[in-house]
């Protein structure tokens, strides 16, 4: 038993390291000189590899403060539709029976399957039509219609599987439809979103496709975007490629650092049976 | 109307979906009936299979995205269940700091991942085989990436690397939710260890094993970014590692001196929409309604 | 209600300051996003210091996806003002769609040559749709202060430059060349575009291929494949794998002798050698002595107007500008390695820079052989270039089975003598 148990850590802690090294990697090297880069990339930077001038040279260059600023307002709108929009349209689908509720709920799903990328042309005459084209907006958009498949199909799983005696009895009490929906149903699927959450904002926040077709000025630029484009301007500048990609990385981190815990309690509560 | 609420449920979900996703993409899957813009029925297909060259391509493509789906199942997906059997087991201490850390990957950007597996695999800046030389085994290391018969497996496993988070989670919620009254009855009859994961949980989490099953299938076969990033659109050496999504996005955006055809690159995005969908449906109506569901 | 607010403010400006309200932003789309910093620094400052009403935005993106991107935006109606060209059949298309305008009568065009011109006109070429802006020339630079160190010279003749990376071999100090197969396209450009022009005699053998009177697995065009497959074996351990800025890097740390090169490279390697050895550069050796030499002195930039923009007055002024010496001369000392197309006179500051330009002297010049015509249909002869000669130097496919593929491929789509107009799609 006990064997066993310094087995499952030797297997698991490997596991971490191989997960992490590489992060970890850059993370360690964006701190050094280039030459202690290309000598000895495993040292720890000390009193004479140390140098912040990856740093410095990709603060001067980008606005990175605001790309991240830019990242965040969509990948928060986007994430608050495809959650709200999701759980109504999965509510409905899992509530009522009315006529066309099968097939709707695959026409739904067919998102799943296609990469909303190969739209790209129309969506783009789209936006532009609308004059949406540079805009936050026009990203928040497509994020969401890219979104709600899943979220759709997810929760809808989910929501077959509250109890119909609490509905019963808000209907008894006389609760209109959209308060059993937002007062009881809601906050019982909260696992279920905060799954649905993660799911969908990684795709989102890490998009680079989007960003370049449809948002591409200097003041709507992403994270992701900022990042790609340094990297090609400055792919032999190690300590700058470096230093980006350190940049990029933090506030995922830190981000994912903060909400692993609903994601974990999010998953476990129950998940994808 | 008595029953508004329900179209107030579903319309915003429906609409925009509609209007930002469905309607372009039939806008662009159209495009592969045409050429010219003339109507040209499946002269298109024909083309894409008839002609040597795009069937050449085509089948290519598709057989390196078989190996990437496969080295995906054999190696990510056991992989992931084993670390989830492993968090699984009652009273583990750190159980939370290895969930989190062996999660980490995959919230990175491909456009990160494939510059740091590039950076390390580099025979320039020499980690790997800097690392591989201080244990003795210098001359394992090759340019793998470079390799035609070793680029699509490394990148697979770059690949493997950064999405076995996925399968582990949801394979260890799985787990998490197999009821202590169905195990107690295992301990009690004796069955414990390794042996009662075979005989008792692996039987109780296959429908999740087949969900994640289908979900790798339908990502490794939309895949695209990894391979763009880390070998560009032509997928070399040689197009060893073209996959179906880096052949539609050259064909169809066009690269370098090449002009994009939106035509063929419809007609070869209406194929993969073929392949995933067929798929699916196999999985949902002869798999899925045979494997048992346990309702606890 | 802000934007009628903003509106007023406007308008209340307006009044007050009649002249800065007719303020045009033209909005520059290009794939040189290295070039960003000397935009901002020098070119616009320069351009709106003497054009006051007209403001300028540059705004790159990546190389690999500006293809994709600008069509994207075309189709969409949502490009910017000034596109920066791509020299023949990418622009050509967007010429025929009509989505280039027509520059012909730019008076600023008086100042190119016809063969300048010739990468972004019409293929009788009656109709010139973008300004040239700037030709690459390849070669290879040098390691001057490692030559000395070895004792060695200039290569003159191919045996000359075999032995010379011999010794480098041999000394053990230095990788002999930095070079890797990994992204394809320095095998092609900087190998066999690079060395080709000497076997196949420039022009003449490019203008053959064309009219269908050689073709690629004739002796002249088969034997840079053949001289490829002998590089393998001086390139730094595991080049297969070795990246463009792998290479750029092996060479600026010092740790390799050779750079097959672009001149793009001059402005690049300077800032990161920062001195720490200095650079020398040869012209691609011929094959034997007293051969006359060809260079590959490409068109590769051009500057057009977008056929849809509203503010075509302003834009056409803007690119007289690009067309004048003022602008050659701004650009080329800003970006040395990247040479003007213009008659005018130039004085270039950087010796590196003038060491490539004076080659125009001795040699003959040339354009890459698939570009103009010969990639128009599929397979596209340039990519096949790309996978054919990373393959010839990793030694997987042999030189004639490669020459083989090439002509193959060409025979497959390309009639000579038939107009075959670009595949407007």
């Amino acid at each position: 038993m006990r064997r066993n148990r310094i087995l499952a850590h030797a297997v698991l802690l490997t596991y971490t390291v191989i997960a992490l090294f590489p992060v970890f990697l850059v993370v360690l090297n964006s701190f050094k000189n280039r030459r202690a880069i290309f000598a000895d990339p495993l040292a720890f930077p000390d009193a004479k590899s140390f140098d912040l001038i990856g740093y410095q040279t990709v603060l001067k260059q980008g606005d990175f403060l605001l790309y991240f600023q830019n990242s965040m307002i969509v990948t928060v709108a986007s994430l608050t539709c495809v959650l709200l929009f999701g759980a109504m349209a999965a509510f409905a689908l899992s509530e009522y029976r009315f006529r066309g509720n099968m097939l709707t709920g695959l026409y739904l799903a067919l998102g799943i399957m296609i990469p909303i990328r190969l739209g790209t042309v129309a969506i783009l005459q789209g936006m532009v039509a609308a004059g949406l084209n540079n805009t936050l907006l026009a990203l928040v958009l497509v994020y969401t219609a890219q979104g709600l498949p899943l979220a759709v199909f997810i929760l809808s799983e989910f929501m077959r599987g509250v109890s119909d005696d609490l509905k019963s009895a808000g209907r008894i009490d006389g609760l209109s439809e959209y308060a059993i929906f937002f007062r009881l149903v809601l906050p019982l699927v909260r696992p279920a979103m905060a799954t649905v959450g993660v799911f969908t904002m990684i795709p989102i926040w890490n998009d680079l496709w989007f960003p370049l077709v449809l948002a591409s000025t200097e003041e709507v630029k992403t994270i992701t975007l900022g990042t790609q484009v340094f990297l090609g301007q400055f792919v032999t500048n190690w300590n700058a490629v470096l230093a980006a990609l350190s940049l990029a990385i933090l506030p995922v981190l830190v981000l994912y650092l903060i909400f692993s815990r609903q994601l974990i309690r999010g998953i476990t509560a129950g998940a994808v049976k | 109307m008595k029953r508004a609420h329900i179209l107030v449920f579903l319309a915003p979900a429906v609409i925009v979906y509609t209007v930002i996703m469905v309607l372009p993409l039939f806008a662009t899957l159209q495009l592969s009936l045409f050429r010219d813009g003339g109507f040209v029925g499946l002269q298109n297909f024909r083309t894409l299979f008839g002609d040597t060259r795009w069937s050449a391509s085509f089948w290519n493509a598709l057989g390196n995205n078989l190996w990437f789906f496969i080295v995906h199942m054999l190696v990510q997906n056991p992989i992931g269940i084993l670390l989830a059997a492993l968090l699984s087991s009652p009273r583990l201490r750190g159980a939370a700091f290895y969930r989190t850390a062996i999660f980490v990957p995959t919230i990175l950007s491909f456009v990160v991942v494939g510059f740091i597996w590039k950076l390390i695999l580099s025979p320039i800046w020499g980690i790997a085989p800097g690392m591989l030389d201080a244990v003795g085994l210098k001359s394992l290391f090759s340019p793998w990436l470079g390799k035609e018969g070793s680029a699509l497996t490394t990148l697979a496993l770059i690949s493997v690397w950064q999405f076995v988070g996925i399968p582990m989670m949801l394979i260890y919620a799985a787990l998490l939710s197999i009821p202590d009254e169905v195990l107690e009855a295992a301990e009690m009859d004796g069955v414990t260890g390794w042996s009662q994961f075979w005989k008792i949980k692996l039987p109780l989490i296959l429908p999740s094993i087949g969900i994640i099953s289908i979900l790798t299938f339908v990502g490794n076969f939309n895949a695209f970014d990894l391979i763009y990033v880390a070998q560009g659109a032509l997928a070399g050496p040689n197009f060893s590692t073209d996959i179906l999504g880096t052949f539609f996005y050259r064909t169809f955006f066009g690269f370098q001196l090449q002009l994009g055809d939106p035509n063929m690159g419809a007609t070869i995005a209406t194929v993969m929409f073929g392949i995933i969908l067929a798929v699916v449906c196999v999985y949902l109506f002869a798999i899925q309604t045979r494997l048992r569901r346990y309702q606890f | 209600m802000f934007h009628r607010l903003t509106a007023a403010m406007l308008a209340a400006t307006a009044l007050t300051t009649p002249a800065m309200a007719q303020d045009v932003t033209l909005t520059i789309e290009s794939w040189r996003n290295d070039d960003l910093p000397i935009w901002q620094e020098k070119i616009i400052p320069a351009f709106e210091a003497a054009h006051p009403g007209i403001k300028l935005n540059f705004a790159p993106s990546a190389p690999a996806e500006y293809n994709a991107v600008l069509n994207s935006k075309l189709e969409a109606g949502s490009a910017g003002d000034i596109i920066t060209c791509r020299p023949f059949d990418a622009s050509l298309q967007m010429f025929d769609k009509g989505q280039l305008a027509d520059l012909t009568d730019l008076p600023g065009m008086a100042n190119f040559s016809d063969v300048a011109k010739s990468g972004w006109s019409t293929d009788d070429g009656s109709k010139t749709f973008c300004v040239p802006m700037a030709s690459v020339i390849h070669g290879f630079i040098y390691n001057k202060s490692a030559f000395d160190e070895l004792g060695l010279t200039e290569p003159k003749t191919v045996d000359e430059f075999f032995a010379t990376l011999d010794k480098i071999e041999e000394e053990g100090s230095y990788v002999p060349m930095a070079m890797g197969t990994a992204d394809q396209w320095e095998a092609a450009t900087m190998g066999y575009q690079n060395i080709g022009p000497n076997y196949w005699k420039g022009e003449e053998g490019r203008k053959a291929l064309i009219a269908g009177t050689a073709k690629l697995t004739d002796p002249q065009f088969v034997a840079p494949l053949e001289q490829l497959a002998k590089w393998g074996p001086y390139l730094g351990d595991g080049y297969q794998a070795q990246t463009y800025p792998d290479s750029q890097n092996l060479f600026t740390l010092g740790r390799a002798a050779i750079f097959p090169a672009g001149s793009w490279e001059i402005g690049i390697f300077g800032p990161q050698i920062a001195g720490a050895f200095e650079m020398g550069a040869f012209p691609p050796p011929v094959p034997a002595s007293g051969d006359k030499c060809y260079i590959s002195d490409h068109t590769d930039i051009g500057i057009g107007l977008n056929a849809a923009s509203k503010n075509a007055d302003a834009a056409r002024t803007f690119l007289d500008w690009v067309a004048s010496p003022e602008f050659a001369t701004l650009y080329a000392n800003a970006l040395p390695g990247f040479f003007p197309l213009s008659n005018a006179e130039v004085k270039l500051d950087d010796p590196l820079a003038q060491e490539f330009i004076s080659w125009r002297g001795e040699c003959e010049s040339t354009i890459r052989s698939s570009y103009q015509i010969l990639s128009r249909g599929t397979p596209n002869l340039e990519n096949e270039m790309w996978n054919v000669s990373a393959s010839v130097i990793n030694g997987t496919v042999t030189p004639a089975d490669g020459a083989k593929k090439l002509q193959d491929g060409l025979e497959s789509w390309y009639k000579p003598g038939e107009a075959t107009a670009p595949v407007a799609n």
